[in-house]
């Protein structure tokens, strides 16, 4: 399957198989008026599959939102035609308003316009926590 | 400007200033009569608890300074809407301490966050009481001399009690610390607590269920109340509910200096006919809250 290269843009790479429409709706790709390719379990020589999204304008993607999904994608950056910048998003160290907090005992859950805000506790078990009331955060993966 | 809404916002440093000043006003209480003159304390609770809001009041007149507030959210602007925020940034204005205490879990923070004064967290829902922690150690220092090389059982309701997790996380950080969890099954301490606090810190510690077993290795003994609502069935509450009630035998094997902790209020899980007992701790613990808020407000305003 041949999808054309992008001259202006952003390519998000090595994204685990599944996960492409779940990054989709976290990033608002669907507020873009560009074209915006999905391409699911394209052949990956380390993971067997992976998914790629391809955005054909250079906008701000949200990397905390990459980092915390799916930390092992990589980012990279196209400007005419080249890869100008790649990186790998890591862990971050806070979540704003990518999450929001469950415990019904939350002030989060009463209080006007609150800004819900995730830390990181536990690196090497992906573990946020509400700022407010500590309760562990959960992301809605697939959906 | 310094806020307390978790007892981990204070060093173990800090605590220990705490402390010297707590006994400093024991021993001189006219020392301190003044030193808030003119400071006004709000006291916000927006629901109600009548220990704590007093043991509050109490530190700030024994200080010279005054205190303003309410004691219910029918009685505050929460009733119309008023939201955490906007009650904070008025009460602001009017007073130069907030203590509050709210049924929400992290509205202290939320406070803290748009707060012109300090704010004190009084009790967040089943989150945190720093307050309350602070009133324990103060007793522990004051029985023990240290807070090192202590035995502490805790018996109870160990998985819904916030006055426990917070004194596991304050006790975490003294050398030599064990501790022994006494509960029903159903009651245990959270896998957060035991996994996050002791295991991650190598604290030693023994679960049982047990207080008789435990009783003669203690130092502390901290009671809190089982209670009926939190079993699944009436026949295990009925089964259980007599094991964690300390009386006078279950004492028999207990160490000569034991101190026994409650953060009351007590329904029935400590007979009345142990408070006659030397080693019944839990009025004085009420008293060392007093004088522990009265250090805290000090070090909060910065007053020398």
């Amino acid at each position: 399957m041949v999808i054309d290269s992008i001259n202006d843009g952003i390519v998000i790479d090595h994204i685990t198989s599944g996960m492409s429409m779940t990054l989709y709706k976290y990033l608002n790709l669907d507020k873009l008026t560009c074209s915006v390719a999905i391409i699911k379990n394209a052949p990956s020589s380390k993971a067997g599959k992976k998914d790629i999204i391809k955005i054909d304008r250079p906008i701000d993607i949200n990397i905390d939102v990459l980092g915390y999904l799916d930390p092992g994608v990589s980012v990279n950056i196209i400007e005419n035609g080249e890869i100008v910048k790649k990186f790998k998003p890591d862990l971050p160290e806070r979540l704003v308003d990518v999450i929001k907090c469950k415990n019904p005992r939350c002030i989060s859950q009463d209080e006007q316009e609150l800004v819900h805000i995730f830390k990181l506790t536990d690196r090497e078990n992906h573990i946020y926590r509400c700022i407010y009331c500590e309760s562990k955060g959960k992301a809605k993966f697939n959906s | 400007m310094r806020h307390l809404l978790d007892i981990l916002d204070l060093t173990t440093e800090e605590i220990g200033q705490l402390i010297n000043t707590a006994c400093d006003i024991i021993d001189d209480p006219d020392k301190y009569a003044e030193k808030c003159r003119r400071r006004k304390l709000a006291t916000l609770f927006f629901e109600p608890s009548t220990r704590t809001r007093l043991s509050f009041e109490a530190a700030m007149y024994e200080l010279g300074g005054s205190v303003l507030g309410f004691s219910s959210s029918s009685s505050s602007s929460t009733s119309k809407g008023e939201s955490v925020s906007d009650t904070i940034k008025v009460v602001s204005c009017y007073a130069d301490i907030i203590a509050m205490r709210h049924p929400k879990e992290g509205a202290p923070m939320v406070a803290s966050m748009v707060s012109g004064v300090p704010i004190i967290n009084a009790g967040d829902g089943g989150h945190n009481h720093p307050t309350q922690t602070l009133a324990d150690l103060l007793t522990i220092y004051r029985e023990k001399g240290s807070f090192e090389n202590l035995t502490v059982g805790l018996c109870g309701d160990l998985k819904f009690g916030r006055t426990v997790h917070s004194l596991i996380n304050a006790m975490s950080r003294y050398s030599g610390v064990k501790f022994v969890l006494i509960s029903p099954e159903e009651l245990k301490l959270p896998d957060y607590v035991t996994n996050n606090v002791l295991v991650k810190n190598n604290i030693e510690f023994e679960e049982t269920t047990d207080l008789l077993e435990a009783m003669p290795k203690l130092d502390i003994l901290y009671m809190t109340r089982v209670q009926r609502e939190r079993f699944f069935n009436e026949q295990d509450y009925i089964r259980l509910k007599d094991s964690y009630i300390l009386t006078p035998d279950k004492l028999e094997g207990a160490k000569k200096d034991l101190c026994i902790m409650h953060p009351l209020p007590r329904v029935n899980e400590i007979s009345v006919a142990v408070d006659n007992d030397p080693r019944a701790c839990y009025f004085k613990q009420v008293l060392n809250g007093k004088y522990m808020r009265m250090a805290l407000i000090l070090k909060l305003l910065e007053v020398e």
